[in-house]
């Protein structure tokens, strides 16, 4: 196994959207036990064009376009991963994964558990969550924390295109169930690739850039934004350490601790909504295991707690910007 | 809107089963004298290992919930019975049957509703998730309709990797009006997947009689609305049971796809152990109990010749002496070690890598 890939591996460019298609592609082509199965997947190639190509490639058995049936597209996954497939679903937008709840929750998570551990639930569901796009608060939600929450599953939330590909390459070869969330605003998301296959484990953080001021973790595409404030900052000379987990469950805390004894501050960035949120975990897991390390409270930029609404003036409002996590940086800093 | 059913009305009922849905037991051609003397010694193993469980759930050697499968032994036997090693069940939260009839072993079962470790769930499971994942039952689930949808994706991997295996997703009539019951059907049906949709139509969702919760008291009916055969058969007459099922596993084994089969009789026991069946008076279970499958299994394999009244007495006493040899077995058997919490929560290479339960 490989982390992210050092400067002098051979690499290609490419957005998030094509990483994704390709790892699909490449392991589909490895694993004839692989299957792709959910609404618009096969002959649309998704309407995002995530999977495009592939039911060309693989064919109607391979790449099963769903009637819009969530429960029977994430349950019958789970029937599928329990009697030999690898079945790789996909939720057109992850609010929907609502409708599948009891097959994800009830089902998929404890099956392995409650069996005494006679089965194995080798599936991936890829949902993309995020908002920003004016499709108000049902087509803009982000649920990482739900399902970090429900023990038996793994939650995995990258948004550069080589940690999509060596993540989604981890997912798809594990034998446990993994929500693989995209966030839609990160899919035309640009970046190098390892030529080279590779993969990245869960529960290993990136440390997107180096600083000593504070320490700010920032989830899937905050990343990206918490990068613009932490580079205007330094011009000032606020050094900010950005750190993108990229998995939520397992969550790389030790690293974000090693980070905060030398910082002192944390700031915790994601778009969704504060309360009851995975930003006041990760809080919690600081303050509970360095209390000590800590010269000052930590702080959480996330989305504002109403549903997400229609009106541009007013979305905007709702999501994390650059101004809001350059103000809750300088909070924490004193200036 | 919803009332008690009268002692009138549960008499319609049974002369309505009698006229419409009771069937004589024949001989079938698909099953020998030797698989009918197997059936009738399963169906033995059920009544004699669930009326146990009652008393021992009342004794407090079974912990949590339990739900009897007396009185449905007619179907789960009489649909395994048809089916081939290799084949998949689903199955609901009152598993006891379906896992017997699949070929469970009674000491691994009883061992796991007292939760022992060497259960088949080592003790994380209970009655309400009861698996025997190496006999092809996929394991009793809490929720109702909710193995549908895993039903149609065991069957979807038989269609993929072009085994010839079916998967019987044995349901009640209460997950009949779940949404997911719908999403199922539609799917395996639009799919011609090899999947057989078995309604144990025991008229009762917990307290709520069918004929009160839906329109149309028939679940038949509704495949006409897949476009997939569906049929209703005596849920208290094991062969009509297993010819049914045959028939719809050859037809998905041939390619034919789904089938959905009702299964009527009547829970004439109480939805849980202990349950008070506050909602509804004693006799109408009594006027059920004259059509008891085991009886007229008994009875025909009688007239029949297939085997005398001695053979089933002694079918009765061997069924009794395994579970009494399975109640031993277990009461002895030792709890998990406490340092099993999380096993079986992740994979074990996951589980190592992250040091989950260390």
């Amino acid at each position: 196994m490989t982390a992210t890939p050092a400067a002098e591996v051979q690499t290609r460019r490419m957005n998030v959207k094509r990483a994704i298609n390709e790892t699909l592609r490449e392991e589909m082509q490895r694993d004839p036990t692989i299957i792709i199965l959910g609404c618009d997947v096969g002959v649309r190639g998704n309407p995002f064009g995530v999977t495009k190509g592939l039911y060309q490639e693989f064919g109607a058995e391979r790449v099963l376009d769903t009637p819009i049936s969530e429960a029977a597209i994430v349950g019958s996954s789970l029937g599928a991963a329990a009697t030999g497939l690898r079945p790789i679903a996909e939720v057109l937008f992850s609010d929907w994964i609502t409708i599948g709840m009891d097959q994800l929750v009830n089902q998929i998570a404890k099956i392995r558990y409650m069996f005494g551990g006679a089965i194995s639930v080798p599936l991936v569901i890829r949902a993309p969550v995020g908002a920003g796009g004016g499709q108000a608060a049902q087509h803009s939600q982000s649920f990482e924390n739900w399902f970090s929450a429900v023990p038996g599953l793994q939650v995995v939330m990258p948004s550069t295109p080589a940690d999509v590909k060596g993540l989604l390459r981890t997912a798809i070869r594990s034998d446990d169930p993994v929500l693989f969330f995209e966030h839609k605003r990160g899919y035309e998301i640009k970046g190098q690739v390892p030529v080279e296959e590779y993969t990245i484990p869960f529960g290993l953080a990136d440390i997107v850039r180096q600083g000593n001021d504070v320490t700010v973790v920032a989830i899937s595409i905050m990343r990206h934004k918490a990068m613009a404030a932490a580079e205007a900052l330094a011009a000032e000379g606020i050094e900010c350490e950005v750190i993108d987990p990229r998995t939520i469950y397992p969550l790389d805390y030790d690293t974000v601790l090693t980070s905060v004894e030398k910082t002192g501050r944390l700031v915790v960035v994601h778009e969704a909504n504060r309360r009851s949120n995975i930003g006041g975990e990760i809080v919690s897991q600081v303050v509970e295991r360095g209390f000590g390390l800590l010269a000052e409270p930590p702080r959480i930029v996330a989305g504002l707690d109403v549903p997400m609404p229609y009106n541009r003036a007013l979305e905007t409002l709702v999501i994390p910007d650059e101004a809001r996590i350059t103000q809750a940086i300088r909070g924490a800093v004193g200036r | 809107m919803r009332h008690r059913i009268t002692p009138e009305e549960n008499c319609e009922a049974v002369a309505a089963f009698e006229r419409d849905t009771l069937t004589p037991l024949v001989m079938s051609a698909g099953l020998e004298p030797a698989d009918l003397k197997e059936m009738y010694g399963r169906m033995r193993l059920i009544r004699e290992f669930d009326t146990a469980v009652k008393e021992l759930w009342k004794q407090d050697f079974i912990y949590g919930l339990a739900h009897s499968y007396v009185c449905a032994e007619a179907i789960a036997v009489g649909a395994c019975a048809a089916l081939r090693e290799g084949d998949y069940i689903t199955s609901t939260h009152r598993g006891h049957g379906h896992t017997i009839a699949k070929g469970g072993e009674p000491r691994r079962m009883m061992a796991e509703l007292m939760g022992r470790a060497p259960g088949y769930n080592k003790g994380k499971g209970g009655s309400m998730h009861i698996a025997a994942v190496d006999m092809g039952m996929l394991g009793a689930t809490g929720i109702v309709g909710s193995a549908m949808p895993i039903a149609v994706g065991s069957a979807l991997t038989a269609k993929t990797l072009g085994r010839d295996y079916v998967t019987v997703c044995f349901h009640g009539d209460g997950a009949t009006n779940q949404g997911v019951w719908h999403e199922s059907i539609n799917l395996a049906a639009a799919w011609e997947l090899p999947v057989i949709f078995l309604c144990e139509n025991n008229q009762w969702a917990i307290s709520m009689p069918y004929e009160q919760a839906v329109k149309n008291p028939s679940v038949a009916d509704r495949a006409v609305g897949y476009g997939i055969p569906g049929v209703t058969v005596d849920g208290f007459n094991a062969i009509a049971v297993h010819d049914a099922v045959a028939e719809a596993a050859e037809r998905a084994r041939a390619g034919g796809g789904p089938t959905l089969i009702e299964a009527r009789f009547y829970r004439w026991i109480g939805h849980f152990v202990a349950d008070d069946e506050a909602y509804r008076d004693p006799d109408c279970n009594d006027r059920w109990e004259q059509f008891d499958p085991i009886d007229r299994l008994g009875g025909f394999l009688r007239e029949s010749g297939v085997a005398d009244q001695a053979w089933l007495d002694e079918a009765g006493e061997t069924a009794l002496a395994r579970v009494e040899d399975a109640i031993a077995f277990a009461k002895a058997a030792p709890e998990p070690e406490l340092d099993t919490l999380y096993d079986g929560l992740y994979s074990e290479a996951f589980m190592a890598q992250q040091g989950i339960g260390r």
